[in-house]
């Protein structure tokens, strides 16, 4: 009966995999809205990489500074660049977006709730997705946003990266792996074919703590609600059981 | 205990008020002897969390539309503002979210007690058709409710389903853009909407609350046997199966608020979003006209109608598959309204029902659920077949009652409630 069960189990995985829908998305990544050394060196990626085009319209540097346990002056000094921005305002950019439209053919978007959008594992994938195309404007294309207007700001971490055809741990559709090594032949692997400053796991690394990031700002709030949920559970936990014990007290007499 | 006193004076003023107003008189009629029979079970809490569900809705709605921006260029952002600048507003907004998905939970769960046990025979058939009216307005105050956030789903959800109007052949198109008020969805649509979801639809509701609990208190509540239990009332008059609202339903009911508020605090802190099925992913995105998202889907319990009208895919009678799905998923609602007259059934419980009226309510259950899990998927062939072989179980459910209810043969039904 097991068994049939986890067939069953099993027969069904496809169907939601294929409900989820859109692009496969090669990683998957968990946030850790606790680690607060990642987020703040996902701010730090953020201000410095991704803020020149991207605002965080709804995020105040000052909630950041608060949630992820930065002192002002810190702040001040290092993740604010503008002259025009407070540590209390919304993180704005400077480019008018009537000059992104000419440039990049639509305005890069707002970041503030992209993670709530499309997810952390796709968000993280895009980052590590980029390579070489010269065949595009910007010289680039990225595995996860097919015919991506953004540049890949991220080439002087990362090196350049490109599709080569190599052995790959991942299934390829159509395809049984090697018997020997397990592996898979595929002309979709990405390697980096010019390294940059960062090593392929560190850069890994820094892409983790920026998707971190960015899911904290998708939510804020996750962490007030973090912190007040169990207590709040157990409150209606007693409750529930005086509740119980009144209402046991009270139908003693009807039969 | 007490000042002998104090207790004299509380009587003196409880009696200058009963002589001006019926506090008194209405305390006992409704709660503290109102009898109700002593044999309710598990389906029975649904009745008083819809009541919570409805309060909780009521304030944190309250508390939104001090700080909410009904504008198309601001609605959207003010949410967010809601979400991070106001205190605690986090907390009121995942309150009322998932406050809507719970008052659908417990309402279903709640009509479908009514199912189970025959609560809409008579002499109950007003209290079913108030409620089957609460059931209509609270799905046109959740559809208005859900465009308030302008975001993409917003949008085209309320794009598809006022779309819907203008199938209506000759008048569609024009009474269409009179819903909206504009050419396609405007801000003037979100004003319109804003009125009717903060102040008109719930002056209706709560109206119909009353109509539904004074209709339910003057004939007497059900219960799982679907007996009259003031048939046997002893020599005070009191039915020999019923015991007072207050004090036993009224603690009986607290241990319900206690679990219904553990389960909907876990979603309200831990699963805010449900899943993407109580906010749906790309209501993230701000409203824009110039984008359809890829999947249009209604929130989760507007889906078995939702259901109903895309399994209509062919014309009949020259009226096309548009309109007559229209019509389905109409009348899918409006025969619920009819179920009173329908059910010839000599018993009311499903206790004390044949195989067919049995089998008839499990079939009717499943395929509202199929039903429902296929509107939230994209259509394919299929599902489809599906959706329609569901929508023929739905329908058959009530219109072949009239017959399986008489035809069958019922149990014999007992003097007493039997627990």
């Amino acid at each position: 009966m097991k068994k049939y069960l986890f067939g069953l189990l099993f027969a069904l995985v496809p169907v939601t995999a294929m409900a989820a829908g859109g692009a496969s998305v090669p990683h998957s990544m968990d946030p850790d809205l606790h680690d607060q050394a990642s987020l703040q060196n996902g701010m730090k990626l953020y201000v410095n990489y991704c803020m020149g085009c991207h605002s965080l319209k709804y995020q105040r540097f000052a909630r950041a500074a608060e949630d992820l346990g930065m002192p002002q002056d810190l702040v001040e000094e290092n993740l604010i660049f503008s002259s025009d921005l407070a540590f209390n305002d919304q993180m704005h950019i400077a480019m008018n977006s009537g000059d992104a439209e000419s440039w990049f053919g639509a305005p890069p978007p707002d970041l503030s709730l992209k993670t709530r959008v499309r997810g952390t594992d796709w968000i993280y994938s895009y980052l590590l997705g980029f390579y070489k195309d010269p065949s595009r404007p910007t010289g680039v294309n990225n595995t996860v946003f097919d015919l991506v207007a953004m540049p890949n700001v991220l080439e002087p971490l990362q090196g350049v990266q490109e599709l080569v055809c190599s052995e790959t741990d991942h299934p390829v559709a159509g395809q049984s792996p090697d018997p020997l090594s397990g592996k898979y032949q595929s002309c979709d692997v990405l390697q980096v074919t010019q390294p940059g400053s960062m090593e392929p796991a560190e850069f890994e690394e820094a892409m983790y703590d920026l998707t971190n990031f960015l899911a904290y700002v998708g939510e804020p709030s996750k962490l007030q609600a973090q912190a007040l949920a169990p207590k709040v559970l157990i409150f209606i936990f007693i409750f529930g059981v005086i509740a119980y014990l009144l209402k046991r007290e009270y139908w003693r007499d009807v039969h | 205990m007490g000042n002998p006193n104090k207790a004299k004076a509380e009587k003196g003023l409880m009696r200058w008020v009963d002589d001006r107003f019926p506090a008194t008189q209405m305390w006992q009629e409704h709660l503290s002897k109102y009898y109700a029979p002593k044999n309710f079970n598990f389906w029975y809490f649904f009745g008083s969390l819809a009541l919570l569900a409805l309060v909780n809705q009521i304030l944190t709605g309250v508390w939104l539309t001090m700080s909410f921006n009904p504008s198309a260029e601001g609605a959207f952002d003010s949410v967010e503002y809601i979400m991070r600048d106001v205190e605690w507003g986090w907390l009121i907004r995942y309150m009322h979210t998932t406050g809507a998905s719970a008052f659908f939970l417990v309402v279903y769960l709640h009509m479908f007690r009514g199912l189970l046990y025959g609560s809409y025979k008579a002499p109950r058939e007003l209290v079913w058709v108030f409620g089957m009216t609460i059931y209509l307005v609270l799905m046109a105050e959740a559809f208005m409710g859900y465009l308030l956030p302008w975001g993409q789903m917003s949008y085209w959800g309320a794009q598809v389903i006022i779309s819907l109007f203008s199938a209506i052949p000759g008048i569609g198109p024009d009474l269409a853009q009179w819903v909206r008020g504009d050419f396609l969805i405007s801000g003037i649509t979100l004003n319109r909407f804003f009125a009717l979801h903060v102040v008109a639809l719930p002056i209706v509701i709560l109206a119909l609350v009353v109509l539904h609990i004074i209709a339910l208190h003057e004939v007497g509540s059900n219960n799982p046997d679907g007996i009259d239990i003031k048939q046997k009332k002893d020599e005070a008059g009191v039915p020999l199966d019923g015991i007072p609202f207050h004090p036993y339903y009224t603690v009986k009911d607290l241990v319900g608020v206690a679990v219904f508020l553990f389960v909907f605090c876990v979603v309200v802190f831990y699963f805010p979003e449900g899943g993407g099925y109580f906010i749906e992913k790309p209501n993230f995105d701000q409203a824009n006209p110039l984008q359809t998202p890829d999947h249009i889907a209604p929130v989760w319990y507007m889906t078995p109608f939702y259901a109903i009208l895309r399994a209509i895919t062919f014309s009949v009678f020259g009226l096309d598959a548009k309109f007559l799905g229209v019509i389905f998923m109409g009348a899918a609602i409006a025969i619920l309204f009819v179920l009173p007259w329908l059910d010839r059934s000599p018993v009311r419980s499903m206790r004390y029902k044949g195989w067919m009226s049995k089998t008839m309510l499990t079939l009717f259950a499943i395929s509202f659920v199929i039903l429902g899990v296929l509107g939230v998927l994209p259509s394919t062939e299929g599902r489809t077949l599906l959706a329609q072989a569901c929508t023929v179980i739905y329908f058959a459910f009530f219109v072949l009652m009239p017959f399986y209810t008489k035809l069958e043969k019922t149990k014999p039904v007992p003097e007493r409630v039997t627990g």
